[in-house]
């Protein structure tokens, strides 16, 4: 079982390592929609720093965003998909595999930047590392919650557009929670209470998520 | 083996099949015959457990497939129209990850031998993208051999080989029958199995 999820993790990560050009297309969206908002707002430090959390995390959900379209639709497109779907093993950890994947390729990356960013915001150290801590807890939901939309509108035309309106939506605890953290220490208040729910929303997912996300492959593929 | 029971198909509002029914047992092979867009693959797609059919239910050693996931998926082998290979993968990895995909371990002695006797001996080093339609389809082929299963769902195996290739199949199609594999696969080209009869079932008449 175990090792069935490790080969489906496996997979995708070396697919990711053959075409870096399509794995760097969100990575850099990432980066140039978090670093235009200093340019547009203007060089005042109190603005940049009240904002700054929250125009972290929605680059984060639209880069999730944008690379969840190929989730599952170049699987789908070469039959391999099927293939994998008929393994001996539960369509559940199938989904499982593909989301933490995912998480790997493109919610680490985001990890290692984000502090980098953060700074064009004038955030202090512990704010920072917060916003890490937080981004850490909330980009697996950010997979898991996707999977469910990739695998909905799989084969369907125009699905980029429809993965947005039925995903962003739920996107928005990670993204209250998450920013919440973030200025949570920037307002001396603290950031347990918000990191506490986004864990809870993140273990909520991680049972849920793959689950679901099964399921509406199985319907897609039909 | 497989056994069939008044299974029917609709796509959409439309009836595509119903009432069908067959049992096939080792060493058997089956034969799906019917005209474009009669409901073959769709047919096909529901014996692997792709689909669910809209009444009716198919059993593998008297379990129904959806109940007997693990088992059926492990002695059952499927080759649709895609071949499910990835382009960005040599022939070699495509078997490897395929096999570790099934829970089988596939030694490369084995998957460069099976990768030979489809013809793709100088290919095995090459990402898929730049092999021809044919010789993908080999790869698939490749990766039937290296299975093990007892049970081969073929759909139109023959698309896009040359005149080797389908010898290839015809052979290897026959060598699993007598070896007591079960067969069934659509095909709108003549199948040659040497002194083999195929039982063949006609749909959407």
């Amino acid at each position: 079982m175990l090792k069935f999820l490790f080969t489906v993790i496996r997979r995708d990560v070396l697919l990711a390592a053959r075409r870096r050009g399509d794995w760097l297309t969100a990575q850099f969206f990432f980066v140039m929609v978090v670093s235009m908002f200093p340019l547009g707002v203007g060089p005042e430090p109190g603005m940049l720093r009240t904002i700054g959390p929250g125009v972290v995390w929605v680059a984060a959900l639209l880069a999730s965003l944008l690379s969840l379209g190929r989730l599952f639709a170049d699987d789908y497109r070469d039959g391999t998909l099927e293939q994998m779907l008929l393994s001996p093993y539960p369509n559940t950890l199938l989904a499982l595999g593909k989301a933490i994947a995912h998480w790997i390729i493109n919610g680490i990356p985001l990890l290692v930047i984000a502090p980098v960013l953060g700074i064009q915001f004038n955030l202090p150290a512990e704010a920072l590392w917060i916003l890490v801590l937080s981004l850490a807890i909330g980009t697996p939901i950010l997979s898991l919650l996707g999977s469910i939309g990739a695998a909905l509108t799989l084969g369907l035309r125009g699905g980029g557009a429809l993965v947005t309106l039925l995903i962003l939506p739920l996107y928005v605890p990670a993204l209250i929670f998450g920013a919440g953290a973030v200025e949570g220490v920037l307002s001396g208040t603290g950031s347990e209470a918000h990191l506490s729910l986004l864990g809870a929303f993140l273990m909520m997912s991680l049972l849920l998520a793959p689950w679901v996300s099964a399921m509406a492959l199985k319907v897609s593929v039909e | 083996m497989l056994s069939v029971h008044e299974l029917a198909c609709e796509r959409g509002e439309r009836l595509l099949f119903k009432n069908l029914g067959f049992e096939l047992g080792n060493g058997e092979a089956l034969l799906v015959r019917g005209g474009n867009g009669r409901g073959k693959t769709s047919l096909l797609r529901i014996l692997c457990g792709l689909s669910v059919p809209a009444t009716g239910v198919v059993r593998w050693r008297g379990e129904s497939i959806s109940k007997a996931h693990e088992q059926y998926g492990r002695e059952m082998a499927y080759i649709g129209h895609a071949n499910g290979i990835k382009d960005d993968l040599t022939p070699m990895e495509n078997l490897r990850i395929a096999a570790a995909l099934g829970g089988r371990v596939l030694d490369d002695a084995t998957a460069t031998a099976a990768l030979c006797q489809v013809g793709l001996s100088r290919c095995v080093d090459l990402p898929a993208r730049v092999l021809s339609f044919g010789q993908r389809r080999r790869v698939a082929l490749a990766g039937l051999m290296t299975a093990g299963a007892l049970l081969w769902i073929l759909d139109e195996p023959l698309t896009g080989l040359d005149v080797d290739g389908v010898a290839m199949v015809e052979w290897m199609i026959h060598d699993h029958v007598l070896a007591g594999g079960l067969a069934i696969m659509t095909t709108h080209q003549m199948l040659m199995l040497d002194g083999l009869t195929p039982k063949t079932l006609s749909v959407g008449d």
